[in-house]
């Protein structure tokens, strides 16, 4: 055996190209098994995009539909709420959910939503996860003299007014997150997708 | 520092460094790759253990991606492979991979023993080798035998009932056994849980285990070669075989041109023929089992069809065993007798290349035979394609038994001193 | 040695030709085509309003065929889902197979597979080949699957086919009847396999029929293996990939075997 190589540029090419060859070849091989782990098409159909009818949602009433195994509420609130809304800005943490998830189409404004009455949120506490109580009644209450309607939280006591937009000095951290929606029709919000320009 | 031979080879500095005085790596890295050395005379029927020891890692990656989405119940089986098949991304790939590979560790096992038998790498030291070989090819034969079960298809189904009723046929606790094995009255989801978890965890693990074994042996004697020399014999100053070559790289790399023309193929037959005309993937299999309507044409997988063959062609009984358990013993002979290769082999040379034409005639008669015996376990018996099977058996095991007799008798040719 | 090894490989050959098995009926060869997504449209129509009333074909998805046949998921939903069924759900029907299983005597069977388990050439033929019958239940029988528990849906495309005996040509390979040299006139055997259809007695033409079974036996191949065309495309890669760093690496090797003499 020669110990001397004759031509040690060409070994090093060749080496080096092989080294690159194979390296692409085992990524390439090690595609279908990175690939298989996204969700197949049988949780793509079951994480399907849900229809809420909101036909028959009176003002004041909550709607749960689940989507993606997460408790979807659709409220409809009446004037006197929207219009109070801007008066709890003081007593929030993020009155204009700069830090909240929501997708870019639904406004930083106190009523939070694609059209004022109806407001779409994921009824899941940003703190650990319990799912909030609905107390829409402006009345004292237990955690608060002063309540002006919302949601509470009975795991640790967080709070949220009726645009889902958590109250200062409470466990969780932000606002209760809006999921992608749109409406299909005046009747029928999509919850699940963002249907282009709305 | 460090225990253990304070003579090991080490790195000079480095994190090798550190790890050599907690871990023999560097010494470790010289005995098995760049300083152990094989006959630089390999042909092509060297590169089938490397090959082997590729489609094992196939098969347990594939295998452990399979076993993410599969469902080891007999409601669940049959759509579960579906899912894999359809819904998961990209999972048809996966498991063509899986099934073409396992037609393949057979494919590049049989090649591998043959070259064994070629080239006498049994024969003395090497017999361990052998025998922990022989010992991963019946571990292999069970993997496919219970993996087989596991799609859960009509061939699947039907094909381990047929084998397992050979345990059957054992006088006295044949039935008891049957019944043990299935855990239940009939093949059920009982058997498959079972046989789930011996193909996934229990099999792999023994194969795993033989296969460091069977390597280690090897190393521990050194690689045998075409010719049958030992490199050892002829060292130059160095105490370097003159006629052999590192492992590392010069092996290497051979192996290398191997894989890839292996791969080329492999990715053809995933690609374009992942049901091998019908034979890595069986037509009876893309129906849910069925326990009360038998398939047409029940036949094993293609790999175990010489064995079957060999079975169907007892048809007498003999000294008050019926004919069904005489086959199963035949069968099982034929396997066992491959064992005791290194004893019956009594040639003074190893290699076919200086053995007499008597060996080279037996040895022919041994690879037809086993090739026809294997094609007619594909079909269905005929009185005519019985009595060839009987003849191929009978040859079969002629090979063997006769060959302590015609290796001593017949003239060898001289064998070199350096490798050809 | 070399010689005696080839001798049995090629002994291994006739595996091949063995291993369909080899039907007892001659079936109409078809060549399916998966690119043609309008064939596989109309492949798709015909199963979901004359199949799957009783044949599910469970594993398939709406979405999956939506996607793959470029047909708009709203065009599925409207026009070829009938069950209030999601787009993203399975090619299921409501029909109970207890219940079934007594009016056909099994029950009729998933057919994503079938394809796969009988072949495009079986399924083709198996299709057309109804004929009239007074001793089955529902009046018909098959000559690809003689008495099968199967009436046949197809009869108002197809018309009424019997079967009937007669004189019959053969033809050669150019499809010419064979004719005997010295007569001149063509070489006929007697045959009981004719079918003939009932002219008028459907509301397609042979030729349209034989179209529209193409086209539905196309789209049971899609099926079958909704992946073949991905395989190929990706296949085909794999392999010139795999040529390519097989030559690369017997260059590597050569390099590095000059150290060996």
């Amino acid at each position: 055996m020669s110990n001397e190589v004759a031509n040690p540029t060409r070994r090093r090419v060749l080496v080096g190209a092989s080294l690159v060859v194979g390296a692409v070849g085992g990524v390439a091989a090690l595609t279908p098994f990175v690939a298989s782990w996204n969700p197949s098409a049988k949780a793509r159909a079951a994480g399907a995009a849900v229809k809420a009818d909101i036909s028959k949602l009176e003002p004041g009433q909550q709607m749960i539909v689940s989507w993606r195994g997460k408790p979807v509420w659709i409220v409809r609130r009446n004037a006197a709420v929207l219009a109070n809304l801007d008066s709890l800005n003081s007593k929030l943490a993020d009155p204009d959910s700069f830090n909240a998830k929501q997708p870019a189409y639904v406004p930083n404004t106190p009523i939070r939503s694609l059209r004022d009455e109806v407001i779409v949120m994921i009824g899941l506490c940003t703190h650990l996860g319990c799912s909030p109580t609905y107390n829409p009644e402006v009345v004292p209450t237990a955690f608060d003299d002063n309540w002006q309607g919302g949601f509470y939280c009975p795991c640790h006591g967080s709070t949220f007014d009726l645009s889902g937009r958590v109250y200062k000095g409470k466990p969780a951290p932000t606002n209760l997150e809006i999921p992608p929606h749109f409406y299909e029709t005046d009747t029928v919000i999509l919850i699940g997708e963002d249907g282009g320009s709305v | 520092m460090g225990v253990g031979n304070p003579n090991r080879a080490k790195a000079e500095s480095g994190i090798v460094r550190w790890i050599d005085d907690r871990f023999p790596l560097t010494q470790m890295w010289q005995d098995h790759m760049s300083k152990y050395y094989a006959a630089k005379n390999f042909n092509v029927w060297y590169v089938f253990g490397v090959l082997s020891l590729l489609v094992l890692v196939n098969q347990i990656l594939t295998g452990v991606w399979l076993t993410m989405s599969y469902e080891p119940t007999a409601e669940g089986a049959f759509a579960s492979v579906e899912y894999i098949m359809r819904d998961v991304e990209m999972g048809w790939i996966i498991r063509y991979m899986h099934s073409s590979g396992a037609s393949a560790f057979f494919v590049v096992v049989y090649l591998h023993m043959f070259r064994g038998l070629m080239y006498g790498s049994y024969q003395k030291p090497r017999e361990l080798i052998w025998l922990f070989g022989m010992a991963i090819y019946l571990a292999l034969m069970a993997e496919g035998f219970f993996g087989y079960l596991l799609p859960w298809g009509q061939m699947s189904y039907w094909g381990a009932q047929v084998i397992l009723s050979l345990a059957g046929a054992i006088p006295v606790v044949g039935e008891d056994l049957v019944q043990w094995i299935r855990g239940d009255y009939l093949i059920s989801g009982i058997t498959l849980n079972r046989f789930f978890s011996l193909h996934v965890i229990a099999l792999p693990m023994v194969i795993l285990g033989l296969v460091v074994l069977h390597i280690l042996a090897l190393h521990d004697v050194g690689s045998n070669n075409p010719d049958g020399i030992d490199i050892d014999q002829n060292k130059d100053e160095n105490g370097v075989p003159v006629d052999g070559a590192a492992f590392w790289p010069y092996h290497v790399v051979k192996d290398l041109v191997a894989i890839g023309v292996f791969l080329t193929v492999f990715c053809l037959v995933i690609f374009f023929f992942p049901e091998g005309g019908g034979y890595f993937i069986e037509k009876p299999n893309y129906e849910p089992a069925n326990s009360l309507k038998t398939p047409e044409h029940i036949a094993p997988v293609w790999y175990f069809t010489p064995y079957y063959s060999m079975l169907r062609a007892v048809t007498q009984p003999l000294l008050g065993l019926d004919a069904k358990f005489l086959g199963v013993i035949v069968m099982g002979g034929a396997i066992a007798i491959l064992f005791v290769m290194p004893w019956l082999d009594r040639s003074p040379v190893k290699s076919m290349r200086y053995k007499g034409w008597m060996s080279r005639i037996w040895l022919a008669i041994f690879v037809v035979s086993f090739v026809i015996l294997g094609y007619l376990g594909t079909l269905a018996t005929t009185p005519g394609r019985t009595t060839v099977a009987q003849l191929c058996t009978v040859l079969y095991f002629s090979y063997f038994i006769l060959m302590p007799f015609y290796t001593r008798m017949e003239t060898t040719k001289p064998v070199p001193e350096r490798v050809v | 040695m070399k010689k005696l090894l080839l001798l049995s490989l090629m002994m291994m050959v006739p595996m091949f030709a063995q291993a369909a098995g080899g039907p007892s009926v001659a079936l109409d060869a078809i060549e399916v085509d998966a690119s043609d997504h309008s064939s596989l449209q109309r492949g798709m129509k015909t199963y979901v309003n004359y199949c799957l009333g009783c044949h599910t074909a469970q594993y398939q998805r709406y979405s999956r065929a939506a996607e793959d046949l470029h047909m708009p998921e709203s065009m599925v939903l409207d026009n070829l889902i009938f069950s209030g069924q999601k787009i993203g759900e399975q090619m299921t029907s409501a029909m109970d197979p207890k219940v079934s299983a007594k009016w056909f005597g099994a029950a009729p069977p998933d057919l994503t597979n079938e394809i796969n388990l009988r072949g495009a050439d079986w399924v083709y033929t198996y299709l057309r080949t109804f004929y009239a019958d007074d001793t089955r239940p529902y009046g018909v029988n098959n000559v690809v699957f003689p008495s099968v528990g199967m009436p046949n849906v197809l009869a108002e495309l197809q018309g009424i086919q019997s079967k009937s005996c007669g004189d019959v040509s053969k033809y050669d390979a150019h499809g010419n009847p064979v004719v005997d040299s010295t007569t001149g006139k063509a070489i006929t055997h007697e045959s009981c396999d004719i079918l003939t259809v009932e002219e008028g007695s459907g509301s397609m033409t042979p030729a349209e029929f034989d179209a529209t079974i193409y086209d539905l036996t196309n789209f049971m191949a899609y099926m079958a293996k909704p992946y073949k065309t991905d395989s190929q495309r990706i296949g085909l890669w794999a392999i010139l990939f795999c040529l390519m760093m097989t030559a690369l690496f017997y260059f590597l090797k050569k390099e590095f075997w000059r150290d060996i003499h």
